[in-house]
């Protein structure tokens, strides 16, 4: 019976279609579709992230035990002298800034316990102290038509988009301090970007500076296909 | 013989195989997804008692061919997926074929002799309506199941924004945990649900692609 035939045929083919789908990132013809959805997705991120709502807090003794540190450079980006590292903020501002470390720890501190989420499905809870962007925002003096910031490091080129509404974020926190010690080169000495609202991969270490833009800018993983906003 | 039975609302019988795509192609890219970190726990542990701790599924059970693309991909699929569960569960509604599907108290005592018989503790195949109990009990287990795995995968996306939803269900690293429980259920009953269709049923399976019936279920009451 040839209907018998064409439903066999019709499964068989089916099932082949869909395994041999498997290890395919969507190809020249349906990348662009994954990544209008992601573009989508970073949308209704955006609709569900709130700027006042806080992270949940947890006690020094949650501390993970272990807390895992990526860059991108061979080898732990280090700086060759440290006294000489500054902080430049610019573009969209009234006062371009340039700070030492010393000022950056001038201003008031935060200090958090937090759940640190990874997009590789990893967590890990961890301790940070550092000045809160805003604060550094306010200093310089934003204008109007900044609608985006960029994050610049020494790591090989390391860098991120973020959109301002998480930016100015009050736990968003420029940290120089980890787990009660000063920051590890492991995680971004001197100075990385750190929030609990946002997937780790956004949060740059080794910082180098800091631009406030009109456009969006997009970041080291986030131009290779991951989600843009990236928030949690 | 007489004409076939008017089975299964096209509603259904689309919904039905897109999800069945649907949900192969989540699970695929989920497997992609779960390559990246394949534990449950902190990291520094303790980790959760896992069949399939630090386990690498192979390349072709994987879509996506990497983190990004598996993450693209399922989080791409959700959407469709989500809307054929909602498409099917307001057709229920709406129809009132609900009635046949969703299993309450009353079905208990009848999901005990179908056990029975399949058991082989009673001869005589118990009547039944469209459904049998079991049957009932499976279908409204899958919808929950269904929901299970929004809400775990909401809870996952966003753990910060929906703190209370990822507390509700233990934590990110738990809510990642069921998500994954949630997939062997679904595989599992597929494999049981594939296996009755052939041996209890096959004029099912040609119902749930034209939508006509000659089997030997035919009595069409709740």
């Amino acid at each position: 019976m040839s209907r018998r035939v064409d439903r066999r045929g019709f499964v068989v083919s089916a099932v082949a279609g869909l395994l041999a789908a498997c290890g395919w990132d969507g190809g020249r013809t349906f990348r662009p579709v994954l990544s209008g959805v992601s573009r989508f997705n970073d949308w209704v991120s955006q609709l569900l992230f709130s700027g006042s709502r806080r992270a949940p807090k947890y006690d020094p003794n949650d501390r993970s035990r272990s807390f895992p540190a990526y860059h991108i450079s061979g080898m732990t980006p280090r700086l060759a002298e440290p006294d000489t590292w500054r902080l430049e903020v610019g573009g969209l501002v009234r006062t371009p800034l340039t700070l030492s470390l010393d000022e950056i720890r001038a201003f008031e501190s935060v200090t958090y316990t937090v759940k640190h989420h990874c997009v590789e499905g990893w967590s890990a809870i961890a301790s940070w102290t550092g000045v809160p962007f805003r604060a550094i925002a306010e200093r310089a003096g934003v204008l109007p038509e900044a609608r985006f910031v960029r994050f610049d490091s020494f790591d090989a080129g390391y860098y991120n988009g973020w959109d301002m509404e998480s930016a100015m974020h009050p736990e968003t926190i420029l940290a120089y301090g980890f787990n009660g010690r000063d920051l590890m080169p492991d995680h971004g000495a001197p100075l990385r970007l750190y929030a609990p609202h946002k997937l780790g991969y956004k949060l740059t270490k080794y910082l180098t500076r800091i631009t406030f833009e009109a456009e969006r800018s997009g970041g080291y993983w986030e131009d290779q296909g991951y989600p843009w906003f990236g928030g949690v | 013989m007489d004409e076939p039975l008017r089975r299964h609302h096209w509603i259904v019988r689309a919904t039905h195989w897109a999800a069945f795509v649907l949900i192969f192609g989540q699970i695929a890219s989920g497997l992609q997804i779960y390559r990246a970190y394949p534990r449950f726990g902190e990291r520094g542990g303790p980790y959760y008692p896992n069949l399939f701790h630090n386990v690498a599924f192979p390349e072709w059970s994987r879509l996506g061919g990497w983190l990004a693309g598996g993450i693209n991909w399922h989080f791409f699929l959700m959407w469709p997926l989500v809307g054929v569960g909602l498409l099917y569960v307001g057709y229920l509604v709406l129809s009132g074929e609900w009635r046949k599907l969703l299993f309450r108290p009353r079905d208990a005592r009848p999901a005990v002799e179908m056990c029975k018989y399949y058991l082989r503790l009673r001869k005589d195949h118990p009547p039944q309506g469209k459904h049998n109990a079991l049957q009932k009990a499976a279908y409204t287990a899958i919808v929950l199941l269904g929901i299970l795995s929004v809400l775990t995968g909401l809870a996952m996306w966003k753990p910060v924004q929906l703190a209370w939803l990822t507390w509700l269900f233990g934590g990110f690293q738990a809510a990642r945990y069921w998500h994954f429980w949630a997939v062997w259920l679904f595989v599992g009953f597929t494999v049981v649900h594939v296996v009755l269709v052939f041996a209890a049923d096959p004029a099912s399976l040609r119902a749930m692609i034209t939508g006509r019936y000659r089997g030997r279920f035919t009595s069409d009451e709740p």
